[in-house]
């Protein structure tokens, strides 16, 4: 009996398996829909999640008129993040520019600003902010500052540039190229928006077409459905990180210095989780709506609380807590690490271990909510 | 299944005004016709939990996770120090570090350990002061110190560069000071000093620009994505088929379809503001009128495409992934309310100008933040409103082409 059983039962999961990946392929749009919009976002997240600002407008009202602030204002011109100097008249000017968004910032040079640095006083530039943008306003005043900062180093005598100085090393992405720091993350975003979505939206609609109800009715354990169903989306998870990683490196050069298997490893963890979330939403939902709701709702706070949008120790402490939840935290610093810091095995698992755990628990969770629903 | 049987609510009117007239020429039986399908729609959200995720509960886990979770404010970042002189002047330093308000600083006595902790980015760079620091201080020649960065978060590389490079100075001016006595010291502040002064957001929140950014993902998702699945839905179970063939025009179907949506937007939207200024501490300046205005002027483009995209697609997925990329993503990504449109490529930059939300930001930001400037809330006002044209003109054609 054994000896037939266990074929059996092989039989019946490779059965649900297939059909589980024909209900996802068999639709030409859906075929479309499963790696196109993935790529496409990848793409413009890679292009468009800049926090870097360039190119930015700049305003002037230049009450002195000496050649300090000639030779302050060319240095501005001549600084390749800001694009144009927008000279304005008067103090009103420039308060106009401001709220109606010409310029981001406006420097402000009043009148004693030659004299007194002629004498070798100190002078004080004003720089007047558009606080709508705070955050690019910030990273412009950061610019103006080093510039004046400078300009006034070399006025400065001599005794004061004895300061000594210090040499700056930026490891792993030594010219600090942004794409370096999108891509790996995007890599982890992209797979769980696409993991999620497509793990709830299988269940829902096979119980909005009341296919679900055959398919408990049938011979089928409820774990052997939960495998069927969980192939799909980590066989097309798999797919996109591959084409990421190879994406990443050929298309846009970033280096990819850690171990392959490790990161197949850590995908297939990640997805665990990630299919155990999704599965999770699909139990809780009724119809197609419902788990596509569902699944965004925890899919966004599981990427905003990630460390991608902004780095975790900027939150609230209990906010904090919160986010060892959150399996793409986890799988964020293993990507980042093994596409540039080489991360060895040793480091990979310390991250590793947490996202088995949620898989563990989702997965064992979203097993028993199936078959509680089908007393 | 079909939506309109099932609902005890529309019936009788749908009945009465099919018998009133098909020509629909009499004024008030159309508007009979159209208060019917809106009650019709009416009881559909609000007979679907859904409806009211995304509409109440949806909102409050965005402008929460915006309002706390997303803080481009940085607090204390963690670092390491290795100090290998223990001269006074070093030790100094080493205090400066400490004190800053910017740094968590983890004392270490050699670089191996820093390396460790920055590969599993348990610190995010370490500041080195190298030996024999104090004695090239005495000499008047004091070695660099060493900023070593994880440079896998640029910007908190750039940031962390900055500052550590900032107390150094602070000490430097302080050492100074100490040797040259106080008289000479008041005058060694930096030849040009800039006082900034901002704007609009004097504490510096990334909150005041985050929330009303949350408030357009939250019209985006109502207007677009809900729109969508539900029309998708009807297209998907064959119910739409059956409301085109009711006597029914063009035009109230899609002003059924429209109408409450767009007050739910709205109802939503002003749900979200109230929460802003009272939980939050948001200012307000600008006027209700204007923030009305912006809002009404933004959901119809929103709600047009959501339209459009259900009846191009017809299949529920499909639509909600074709919502998520064509409205969610781009209000999320190219609208500029996190990421600078200026600092992005050409090509991206120019794809910004079809993203409806691009307009919708900055008049949404300075409504809270600085008031009713109407030179930027009239043209993006106007340029919505264009684009919700556009939208509706392809919706017209999308759904009369599939009657056929």
């Amino acid at each position: 009996m054994p000896v037939l059983q266990l074929p059996a039962r092989f039989t019946r999961l490779r059965a649900m398996i297939v059909k589980e990946i024909w209900a996802l392929l068999r639709d030409p749009k859906s075929r479309i829909v499963l790696v196109l919009p993935p790529l496409i976002q990848l793409f413009i997240f890679t292009f468009a999640t800049t926090l870097d600002v360039k190119n930015v407008d700049i305003g002037l009202v230049d009450r002195s008129g000496g050649v300090h602030a000639q030779e302050l204002l060319q240095r501005v011109e001549g600084s390749p993040r800001f694009r144009d100097v927008i000279v304005l008249p008067s103090m009103a000017a420039m308060e106009q520019a401001i709220d109606e968004q010409q310029v981001l910032a406006a420097i402000v040079i009043q009148d004693d600003f030659d004299q007194r640095l002629a004498r070798g006083q100190s002078a004080t530039l004003g720089l007047v902010l558009d606080g709508r943008r705070s955050n690019a306003a910030q990273i412009v005043a950061g610019y103006v500052s080093q510039i004046a900062g400078g300009y006034g180093a070399e006025l400065a005598p001599i005794s004061a540039r004895q300061g000594g100085s210090s040499a700056v090393t930026h490891w792993y992405n030594p010219s600090l190229d942004y794409m370096w720091f999108t891509l790996p993350g995007l890599v982890a975003l992209i797979i769980s928006i696409a993991g999620i979505a497509i793990t709830s939206q299988a269940v829902a609609r096979e119980r909005e077409l009341g296919t679900f109800d055959q398919l408990m009715v049938s011979p089928m354990r409820v774990h052997e459905i939960l495998i069927g169903m969980m192939m799909p989306p980590l066989l097309v998870g798999m797919f996109n990180g591959m084409l990421f990683l190879v994406v990443a490196q050929v298309a846009f050069g970033v280096p990819f210095t850690g171990s392959f298997f490790l990161f197949i490893v850590a995908m297939i963890f990640y997805q665990l989780a990630l299919i155990g979330m999704g599965l999770l939403v699909s139990a809780m939902s009724m119809t197609q709506q419902q788990a596509f709701l569902g699944s965004f709702i925890v899919t966004v706070p599981l990427i905003l609380l990630s460390g991608y949008a902004a780095p975790i120790e900027n939150m609230p402490d209990w906010l904090q807590v919160i986010t060892y939840a959150d399996p793409v935290r986890y799988f964020l610093i293993i990507v980042q690490g093994l596409f540039l810091k080489a991360m060895p095995a040793s480091v990979v698992f310390h991250q590793l271990w947490p996202l088995g755990v949620i898989a563990l628990v989702s997965l064992s969770a979203a097993a028993w909510l199936f078959r509680a629903r089908m007393e | 299944m079909s939506e309109p049987a099932t609902d005890p609510l529309p019936d009788p009117s749908i009945a009465r005004a099919q018998a009133s007239g098909s020509t629909g020429s009499a004024g008030g039986s159309s508007r009979r016709r159209l208060l019917a399908l809106i009650v019709k729609e009416y009881a559909q959200i609000r007979r679907d939990p859904s409806t009211f995720l995304i509409a109440f509960a949806m909102p409050l886990l965005l402008l929460f996770l915006f309002g706390y979770a997303i803080s481009l404010d940085p607090r204390e970042t963690r670092v390491a120090l290795v100090v290998q002189d223990d001269s006074a002047p070093a030790a100094r330093l080493a205090q400066a570090y400490v004190h800053s308000p910017y740094f968590d600083v983890t004392p270490l006595n050699a670089v191996i350990p820093a390396r460790a902790l920055m590969e599993e980015g348990a610190i995010h760079g370490f500041v080195v002061i190298p030996p024999d620091f104090g004695r090239s201080v005495a000499r008047g020649a004091p070695r660099p110190i060493q900023i070593v960065t994880d440079g896998t978060q640029p910007n908190q590389a750039t940031f962390i560069a900055s500052y550590a490079e900032g107390v150094r100075l602070n000490w430097m001016a302080s050492e100074m000071a100490m040797r040259a006595g106080e008289a000479r010291a008041t005058g060694m502040g930096p030849p040009i000093d800039v006082s900034q002064r901002m704007w609009f957001n004097p504490g510096l929140q990334s909150r005041y620009f985050l929330v009303p950014g949350a408030i357009a993902i939250v019209m985006t998702m109502i207007g677009t994505l809900l729109t969508a699945l539900v029309v998708a839905r009807e297209w998907e179970r064959g119910t739409m088929e059956a409301l085109l063939a009711t006597p029914m025009r063009m035009i109230e179907f899609i002003l059924s379809k429209v109408l409450p949506y767009f007050l739910l937007g709205m109802g939503s939207m002003a749900l979200c503001t109230v929460i802003a200024v009272t939980a939050f501490g948001l200012p307000f300046r600008g006027s209700i009128f204007a923030l009305f205005a912006i809002a009404a002027a933004f959901l119809l483009p929103a709600l047009g495409l959501g339209l459009f995209i259900s009846a191009g697609t017809r299949n529920q997925f499909v639509a909600s992934q074709v919502a998520l990329l064509a409205s969610f993503l781009p209000t999320f990504l190219l609208s500029g309310f996190i990421f600078e449109i200026g600092s992005m490529p050409w090509p991206i930059q120019a794809l910004t100008y079809a993203v409806p939300a691009r307009y919708l930001i900055p008049a949404l930001q300075t409504v809270f933040m600085a008031g009713d400037i109407w030179p930027i809330i009239l043209p993006n006002i106007l340029i919505m409103l264009g684009f919700g044209l556009l939208f509706f003109i392809l919706c017209f054609r999308a759904t009369r082409r599939s009657l056929d």
